[in-house]
């Protein structure tokens, strides 16, 4: 049973907090960190010597660097993240203790175990076989048995938090349902259970071909299983991002979702539908069947897709509810224009609702429909698509809530506020830069993974239009944007555990909006009708820009060479 | 709030705000219309890519392209041979290590059945610069008709990362009025 003094209580917030959850949030955001810096580190790299102009590294470094990035990024940075968000969400938002700790902090070991394996697989140089791996190239057997006891410690922390939600469910330490975040939380985790499964199927039998003891895999089946895990990743991204959506909209302005049965049928559309997308990765290959590409592609009839629109709805309107009962309601958006600009997890979310959804939301559409694809696929277009979803997405989400986090749970001020205020703008206008103009370049045909767009060694030449060399360039630029937002997020973050003040008893700044009076509106978020005229309108600005780029690509499809 | 548990505990008797409705109608229907515009353009669209495929090694299909080439090539370039193949033939490109083999001389607004397959790792088939990009897998072979619509040089980029050799890999497909 729980031991009272195991607990501490948050001065801001007034929630019971277990002292182990309190560790395993530290540890796994710190680590998390870390592998965001060297990650970005690589991914800088790896943008600048896109730039044709600077082209920094050589061909064998350039691939390995790109592997380490997107390994580093992709999945350590965000997946330890998430392990610290799922504590959050269960031990601490439900006031329980953690059900497990020693399981935990054994799944947190492999995971930093398996992180390390692998990038020193790369590191040595005979591992360069992209995030992706596909197989018949091969990489060391390291590399991949790293990869495994990551995804295993991984599991071991997901288990740990279905086991800490029955834990407060029988110990009673909330009343009815869970927090619409904590269900946000489990739809994460119950993908990232799938996601696992889908990486331990081909990843072992992976393994045991490097070792030799298999002869043969086949390179479509990989692929097919392979993406089983890999877009569903993401999926586990784009759930616990929304669900942190949720959460700095209520703990900076007290919004409480428009309606809790709308938000979590939405969630409930991911679990039950996002994991069809691995077919995005199906729609150029030989021997899959049409029908096949359609249903999944379009997650059974774009039922996915309707779940994100439902929270691109619902989250700003939440937001708009709240500021209209606080009295911002003139005009259509004054709610929009008074709101907390200058805070760095407000401001944060935002722009990553704004650039998810209007890059990333639409672009990976698009690229999704089966025909469209052949015009974009493995071009530079996909991780144009894939930045300003993970990046400006989950990765900025991320870094958003950590500005609430340190507070409530490393419990230090943050200082250099001046630089956590700028830090999200600074990070969005580098990422949307990034996005922007791959997808520029991919438009115009530039291969993705690629030293060198000017095939100086090739024994037949090509030449890229010179639209695209500039588009290489402006993305370098915008790379260097958002390298310095990195740089200032993780100085601001090491710097306020490190010299940060200790919170004192004194509520901080978020807690006001957090006590229960300050709740702005009703029971629910519409409880009273509101109207949310400024959402219904930057929602059908959103749906004509969806409308008429779709249809415009249709338009580039039907230029190509007829296939048939 | 979303970070307490819903503070009427019959939450899903609540009802929906009239917006949240009306959005997840009009979201609902926009996904039918894509759902559909898909199976509409392989009735109505020209740029679908084939079902056809089979499994095949890879020294049966470099038979059959070496045969090809042998048969109708028309001179040399660059060390390739550039072979022109009667339209509505069968037409074989080799992926491999790091090239596009042979090069091809098409005729405009001719069909022919494209038939395309690696020798050894993945690569991409990535026609430039129309901007059309297929997956070529060892082991299997990818048939597809294909109907240049325009005259002119177009070039292959490898666009699957195929190793340290891979940015050198560029074919050559010219087609002529």
């Amino acid at each position: 049973m729980a031991n009272s003094e195991e607990f501490r209580t948050c001065p801001a917030t007034g929630l019971r907090v277990h002292l182990q959850a309190d560790s395993l949030i530290k540890a796994n955001a710190v680590v998390a960190v870390v592998f965001l810096l060297i990650g970005g580190l690589f991914g800088l790299l790896v943008a600048l010597t896109r730039w044709p102009a600077v082209h920094i590294l050589p061909a064998d470094w350039f691939y390995l660097a790109l592997t380490a990035h997107g390994f580093d990024v992709l999945l350590v940075w965000i997946i330890f993240f998430e392990m610290a968000v799922l504590h959050f969400a269960s031990a601490v938002l439900l006031g329980s203790r953690v059900a497990t700790p020693r399981v935990a902090w054994a799944g947190f070991a492999l995971m930093l175990v398996g992180a390390l394996m692998a990038n020193v697989a790369v590191l040595q140089g005979d591992s360069s076989v992209m995030f992706t791996s596909y197989v018949p190239m091969k990489a060391e057997p390291h590399f991949y048995l790293g990869v495994i006891l990551f995804a295993v410690g991984a599991l071991l922390q997901v288990g740990v938090f279905f086991g800490t939600l029955v834990v407060a469910k029988a110990e009673k330490t909330y009343e009815g349902s869970i927090p619409l975040v904590t269900f946000g939380a489990l739809t994460a985790a119950i993908i990232a259970v799938f996601t696992i499964a889908s990486g331990a199927i081909i990843l072992i039998p992976t393994l045991l071909w490097s070792l030799g003891f298999i002869s043969h895999i086949d390179p479509l089946v990989y692929k097919t299983i392979w993406w089983a895990m890999g877009h569903s990743s993401q999926q586990i991204n784009v759930a616990a991002h929304v669900s942190i959506w949720y959460l700095v909209a209520a703990v900076v302005l007290g919004a409480k979702p428009l309606s809790e049965k709308v938000s979590r049928m939405a969630f409930l559309m991911y679990i039950l539908f996002l994991q069809l997308a691995s077919a995005h990765h199906l729609l150029a290959e030989p021997g899959i069947s049409s029908e096949w590409k359609i249903f999944n592609t379009s997650y059974a009839m774009y039922l996915a897709v309707l779940g994100s629109m439902i929270h691109g709805l619902t989250v700003p309107g939440s937001i708009e509810a709240a500021q209209r009962a606080k009295g911002f309601t003139n005009g259509l958006f004054e709610w929009l224009r008074k709101a907390p600009w200058g805070n760095p997890a407000f401001s944060g979310v935002f722009l990553s609702l704004l650039l998810f959804g209007f890059l990333g939301g639409i672009s990976g559409v698009v690229m999704g429909v089966e025909q469209i694809n052949l015009i974009m696929h493995n071009t530079l277009y996909v991780p144009g698509h894939f930045h300003a979803t993970v990046v400006a997405g989950t990765t900025l989400t991320f870094m958003a809530v950590t500005y609430l986090l340190v507070p409530l749970i490393f419990q230090r001020e943050i200082i250099w506020p001046k630089v956590a205020q700028w830090q999200p703008y600074v990070f969005a206008i580098g990422v949307a830069g990034i996005s922007v103009f791959m997808m520029g370049a991919g438009t115009l045909g530039v291969s993705r993974r690629h030293w060198d767009m000017t095939f100086a060694d090739s024994a037949l030449q090509f030449d890229y239009p010179a639209a695209a060399f500039l588009m290489m360039g402006l993305n370098g630029l915008s790379a260097i944007l958002a390298a310095v937002g990195g740089v200032m997020y993780i100085a601001v973050v090491v710097a306020s555990l490190l010299f940060g003040k200790r919170t004192s008893s004194e509520p901080a700044a978020v807690a006001e909006s957090t006590s229960p009076d300050a709740a702005a509106v009703g029971e629910y978020g519409s409880a009273r009708d509101v109207q949310i005229p400024g959402t219904a309108v930057l929602a059908g600005v959103f749906l004509t820009a969806f409308v008429l780029y779709y249809f415009v690509n249709w338009k580039y499809l039907s230029e190509i060479w007829p296939l048939g | 709030m979303a970070m307490s548990p819903p503070s009427n505990r019959l939450w899903w008797k609540e009802p929906i705000a009239r917006v949240e409705l009306i959005w997840i109608l009009i979201a609902f229907v926009w996904g039918l219309v894509m759902f559909f515009m898909m199976i509409y353009w392989h009735g109505a669209g020209q740029q679908n890519l084939s079902n056809e495929a089979y499994k095949i090694t890879p020294e049966a299909f470099a038979e059959k392209a070496q045969a090809m080439t042998a048969k109708y090539t028309v001179r040399e370039e660059a060390g390739f041979p550039v072979v022109s193949p009667p339209p509505g033939s069968d037409v074989y490109l080799i992926a491999r290590l790091w090239q596009w083999w042979p090069i091809l001389e098409l005729k405009k607004d001719q069909s022919y059945r494209m038939h395309l397959s690696s020798m050894d790792w993945q690569h991409g088939f990535s026609l430039q610069p129309t901007n059309m990009n297929l997956s070529v897998h060892p082991g299997y072979e990818l048939v597809t008709q294909m109907t240049p619509n325009a005259s002119g040089e177009f070039s292959v980029v490898c666009n699957e990362f195929c190793g340290i050799g891979h940015h050198t890999m560029v074919g050559k497909i010219y087609v002529k009025e």
